[in-house]
């Protein structure tokens, strides 16, 4: 097979599987906890590590009482700086796009707070965790930088992962000069931590120079790869299994330094190690999202047509790595402006290096833009869904190249409708209820790339009839378990309940990554693909055969489907599977697929997901207490494999957008740079009575460009758009226009 | 978490003899007292354990009216014991709009009331503390401070209680039954509170060893149920402590205010009684103006103290709502979303 992919085979009848609202296949077992997560892993002879942390921001670890720590009962080691067994790469080594710097006990220096400064490893959690406190260590501190102001800022070489920093299209001073109307405001959006509710953890065990580890990830086989690295082995002697993460959104892609400390640890003391990172040491080494400063300046002429959008974003990261939110990119691909310019900046700062978190850059970026276009509307005196209509961008805005889909037109109309938008004033504080509540209506756009990545895939026709299919998928509650069996019982031509599937571990075929919303998109086009291919090899057997009912009629000339393969032409000529296998005299019959993006079609076309979200909140008029009231969601992203999980991932992502608007921050104090709020009490995410009445439409969409399937994500769409309908509304209901996220009480007050 | 001794006394005496020892603390429920311990921020070296000892499970209804309650009673068997609901609205209502369900299931009487400040400098232990350490200082002070005190508050601290439960019954005039070294004694559940002095922050009334056996709710607190509401602002629809919170009790007749009780919460390190804004009220019509005078003459001593300037404002206006409602009267059924101010007059949520 090509490492592009080809569109459907015809002999495969579309849709049996696909499309169908299955309930996720691992269900029984995640409700009655009987699913395995990594932490839930205890090997014979195991032993407990627990990170000690510092207390400090920046500067170096002057003593540890590691004689009192090892004097505790049940202390097995302590892991310092002093006695760290070498690494076969510097940690501080970038390598790689997703390689990230990180800290593991190379040296005393401390980088941000939280930072591992030891690892106790102990008979229990208990001995180790009182160990770890027993280290009481001693600093020698230096200033921490904290704020925009505080640290350094610089022009980054790149943002998100490798992108370019800066862009312009167009003559913005023509654009300026064109205007009519304009608008310049700015927006801020907090750090913000992933808090996955299934803690980072790993239990790691040494068999020789063979290394097994449970760690929940979302890039099962490019990770097993960077594990061999760090300890010099070759990757296939790295066994990763990861069949389901309680959530990731981007935090477990990514390489932490407790899990080299705990696999260095396993080497060391010869027993496997188990370390399950506590919620406050989640903030700092494992990634979050980093704040946001972002100022837009928007031009429209007399009839409310943009002339030029200025995005400029400044992000923060650490000290000694870079993760650059990219927010301005928001504005390059929704909005038709003869001139787009986007600049980042970064400003360096005292705290753990910030990573991808759900729809990074697209979360943020979405929005202040989404709020820029709505005071952009105002200044036009237009209804804001005019508004975007009339800056409908038919082409991608960014490369004037044409959508491969979109159906945002149809988004717009059919969310409007269902929300009942139409008749809404223009004016805010114009609608009470019937308890006196200020009521406020607003919309945002949503929008998020239709990536691929690359993935392989194996399905094996069994003697029975039926079929193992295997990848290296990652389940993180999405689904994957389910939609991607189910796009492989298509690409088989079996019923689902034939087909055993086999995903979440390293000796699988490269499932490639689950991020940035391409992962069913992805590993879900090299199962059909190994699907379609081994039924290419069962055509070919039964029209070699001269008994086959089907002889002489080629692959092209059949279809598989319910197991059998039909002639086309003649549906009473018909074999099953295995009848072809056994009168072939062949046990199995295997076949490979790929998936990935086909460059010819990259090159040519933009891919895009697109969406609508209207809010509606209301506003106590003197308390400033808010509430989202309702939200509707219409979204366009191709083919959808499983409506009810893609509705799930859509609700998820429109309540983590509320989450955005209204909840979420994370708090450092400004001279020390701990963080103040590192549990799930402070760090407030919605609970159900903050989750509103809500609607996503599915809004039909047929994409022949994006890959053969049709297939786009949904993963992280749903946050865009979202943060700035709510925040929208919010003016609508009060006239006050919050220019922070999240939107306090005190905002409205004033 | 420190090792530490675990006992389990059989009677408040022994229980009492236990806790005397320097370093040792009552477990009820531990939601509140574990995590601390978990996070550092205290480390007894001895743990009472008290959720076993008898005859403090009981809500007693006492001759005259008053009621005696356990101090292991949980926070939502009390909420829903009918008599004790039906008596004291308020008290019920912010009890059901504290912490989350789980938690009230679990929390005790005793433990909400004794529970400690919120306050993440005194969470930390890495920061400066004056009330978990005394004479270190207080971080808070030109630290993250958006949510303290804004009310009672001294150099030395700008903590705030965060109990729920207390606010309508320091409003109410309860009172704590204590036994300790020196036998039993009582004190009014206010005192239980001291505010910061310039130089200390301490945590409770208490003296070493003692133990909070029962609250008591006075025979008059219940002649103000048809008017006794609580509302407080916080910063998600449930589970979240409050940014200001106000209890409001009235006693009206032909019109007039004959007796009202005011109370804030969330602004000060006590529960924060407002008698000169229930003296203006006393006799006062039920009006939006009245009761805004009266929100003036409560908040006339506050001052920020850090970024928490909006607080004054807020308080000022959750009194004149909180005596509104008040005014309006208990509503027939607990409303769905317990002193919220998304609540229609029917008690039906708003937007369900
Ligand atoms: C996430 C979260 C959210 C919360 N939100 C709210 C909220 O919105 N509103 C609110 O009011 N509360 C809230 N709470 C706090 C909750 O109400 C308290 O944790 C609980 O009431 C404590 O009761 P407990 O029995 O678990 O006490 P414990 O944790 O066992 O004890 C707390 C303290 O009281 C002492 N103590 C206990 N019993 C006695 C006694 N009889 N005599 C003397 N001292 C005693 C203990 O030594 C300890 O210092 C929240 C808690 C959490 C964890
Ligand atoms: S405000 Fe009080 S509790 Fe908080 S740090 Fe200061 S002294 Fe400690």
């Amino acid at each position: 097979m090509s490492d592009t992919i080809s569109p459907p085979s015809t002999h495969v009848r579309m849709g049996s599987s696909r499309g169908q609202p299955l309930t996720r296949r691992d269900g029984l077992l995640k409700v009655t906890g009987t699913a395995t997560f990594a932490a839930d892993n205890n090997p014979q002879g195991l032993v407990h590590a627990v990170v000690a942390v510092s207390a400090i921001a920046r500067g170096r670890v002057a003593s540890l009482d590691v004689t009192a720590a090892k004097a505790h009962p049940g202390v097995i080691e302590v892991i310092t700086p002093a006695n760290r067994p070498p690494l076969a790469i510097d940690p501080d080594q970038k390598t790689g796009l997703f390689g990230f710097r990180f800290e593991a006990l190379q040296n005393d220096r401390v980088r941000y707070a939280k930072q591992p400064i030891a690892l106790v490893v102990a008979e229990t959690l208990e001995a180790a965790t009182e160990g770890a406190r027993l280290l009481s260590p001693t600093y020698e501190a230096e200033a921490a930088r904290m704020g925009f102001d505080d640290g350094e800022r610089y022009d980054p070489p790149a943002i998100g992962i490798g992108a370019p920093t800066n862009f312009v299209r167009g003559d913005i001073a023509a654009g300026h000069a064109a205007a009519v109307h304009s608008i310049k405001t700015d927006y801020r959006t907090p750090a913000q931590y992933h808090n996955a509710m299934e803690p980072h953890a790993i239990v790691a065990e040494w068999d020789g120079d063979r290394l097994t580890i449970d760690s929940p990830n979302q890039a099962i086989v490019m990770s097993r790869g960077l594990f061999a690295g760090y300890f010099g082995i070759p990757a296939e002697n790295v066994f990763l299994r990861s069949p389901f993460l309680g959530g990731g959104f981007g935090s477990k892609a990514i390489m932490p330094g407790p899990y080299i400390l705990a696999i260095l640890a396993a080497r060391m003391l010869g027993r496997p190690v188990k370390l399950v990172l506590p919620r406050d040491q989640m903030y700092g080494p494992v990634g979050h999202r980093g704040a946001t400063e972002q100022t837009l300046r928007l031009a429209m002429d007399a009839d409310g047509h943009l002339t030029a959008l200025e995005h400029h974003a400044t992000a923060q990261t650490s000290s000694f790595d870079e993760f650059i939110e990219p927010a301005a990119n928001a504005s390059h691909n929704l909005y038709a402006s003869p001139a787009i310019e986007t600049r980042q900046q970064a400003v360096r700062v005292d705290i753990g290096t910030p990573g991808p978190m759900r729809a990074p850059g697209e979360a943020s970026g979405s929005a202040a833009l989404e709020c820029a276009i709505d005071e952009a509307a105002l200044a036009c005196g237009l209804d804001s869904l005019e508004f975007r209509l009339r800056n409908y961008a038919e082409t991608d805005p960014a490369s004037g190249k044409p959508f491969s889909a979109k159906a945002l037109r149809e988004c717009y109309s059919r969310g409007a409708e269902r929300f009942g938008w139409a008749g809404r004033p223009l004016a805010p504080r114009q609608m009470r209820d019937k308890a006196g509540h200020l009521v406020g209506w607003g919309m945002g756009s949503a929008l998020f790339p239709a990536p691929m990545f690359m993935a392989e895939a194996r399905a094996t026709l069994r003697a029975d009839g039926t079929a193992l299919v295997e990848t290296a998928g990652a389940d993180m509650g999405q689904g994957a378990w389910t939609a991607l069996a189910q796009i492989a019982a298509d690409g088989l031509g079996l019923d689902i309940e034939q087909v055993e599937f086999r995903s979440g571990a390293s000796d699988l075929p490269d499932g490639g990554v689950a991020g940035g919303s391409g992962h069913t998109a992805t590993a879900g086009s090299a199962l059909y693909n190994a699907g379609t291919d081994a039924i290419a090899k069962l055509a070919e057997l039964a029209s070699s055969d001269p008994d086959s009912p089907l002889f002489g009629s080629g692959n092209a000339g059949v279809e598989a489907r319910g197991g059998r393969l039909y002639h086309r032409e003649d549906e009473t000529r018909s074999q099953s599977y295995a009848e072809i296998l056994s009168r072939a005299g062949v046990a199995t019959l295997e076949g490979t697929g790929k998936g990935g993006r086909d460059p010819a079609q990259a090159e040519a076309r933009a891919m895009f997901s697109h969406g609508a979200v209207f809010a509606e909140v209301k506003v106590d008029p003197d308390l400033g207490q808010m509430r989202v009231t309702r939200l509707v969601g219409a979204f366009a992203a191709g083919r959808i494999v499983n409506p009810r999980l893609a509705t799930s991932q859509l609700y998820g992502g429109m309540i983590w957008g509320l989450s955005f608007a209204l909840h979420e921050e994370a708090i450092h104090d400004r001279r020390s740079g701990r963080p103040l709020n590192a549990d799930l009490a402070g760090y407030h995410i919605p609970v159900h009575a903050d989750i509103p009445a809500m609607d996503a439409i599915l809004v039909d969409e047929d994409d022949p460009y994006v890959n053969g399937l049709g297939i786009k994500g949904v993963g992280e769409i749903g946050i865009t758009g979202t943060v700035g309908a709510i925040a929208n509304a919010i003016w609508h209901a009060t006239g006050v226009r919050a220019h922070r996220f999240p939107i306090r009480i005190e905002d409205l007050i004033a | 978490m420190n090792q530490f001794e675990y006992l389990r006394p059989a009677s408040v005496a022994e229980a009492v003899a236990a806790a005397s020892e320097p370093g040792a603390a009552f477990l009820a429920a531990g939601t509140n007292l574990l995590d601390l311990m978990k996070l550092g921020a205290l480390r007894p070296s001895r743990l009472v354990d008290v959720t076993r000892l008898p005859e403090l499970s009981n809500v007693e209804q006492l001759d005259g009216g008053g009621f005696r309650i356990g101090a292991l009673v949980r926070n939502a068997d009390l909420a829903r014991e009918p008599a004790f609901a039906a008596a004291f609205p308020s008290v019920a209502e912010a009890l059901l709009s504290g912490a989350s369900a789980q938690l009230r299931n679990a929390a005790s009487v005793g433990g909400n009331l004794m529970q400690h400040t919120r306050c993440a400098y005194f969470q930390d232990p890495a920061s400066a503390c004056n009330r978990r350490d005394p004479g270190t200082g207080c971080d808070a002070l030109t630290g993250e401070n958006r949510s303290h005190a804004v009310l009672g508050w001294s150099n030395a601290c700008i903590a705030t209680h965060p109990s729920d439960f207390s606010v309508p019954l320091v409003a109410l005039d309860a009172v704590v039954e204590i036994a300790g070294p020196d036998g039993r004694r009582e004190m009014a559940l206010e005192d239980l509170y001291p505010l910061p002095d310039a130089h200390r922050a301490p945590e409770s009334g208490l003296r070493p060893g003692e133990m909070v056996v029962s609250l008591r709710l006075p025979p008059e607190a219940a002649s103000f149920r048809a008017h006794a509401r609580y509302l407080k602002l916080r910063e998600r629809t449930s589970f979240a402590f409050a940014l200001v919170s106000a209890a409001a009790a009235l006693r009206i007749e032909d019109g007039r205010i004959l007796q009202a009780r005011l109370a804030l919460g969330a602004v000060a390190a006590r529960p924060w009684r407002a008698r000169a804004a229930e003296a203006l009220l006393f006799g006062a019509v039920p009006s939006a103006e009245n009761f805004g005078r009266a929100a003036d003459a409560a908040l006339a001593d506050a001052r920020p103290s850090g970024d928490n300037g909006f607080k004054i404002e807020l308080a000022r206006r959750v009194i004149k709502r909180v005596l509104l409602l008040a005014a309006d009267g208990t509503p027939e059924r607990m409303p769905a979303l317990p002193a919220s101010a998304f609540n229609l007059e029917n008690g039906a949520v708003a937007h369900v």
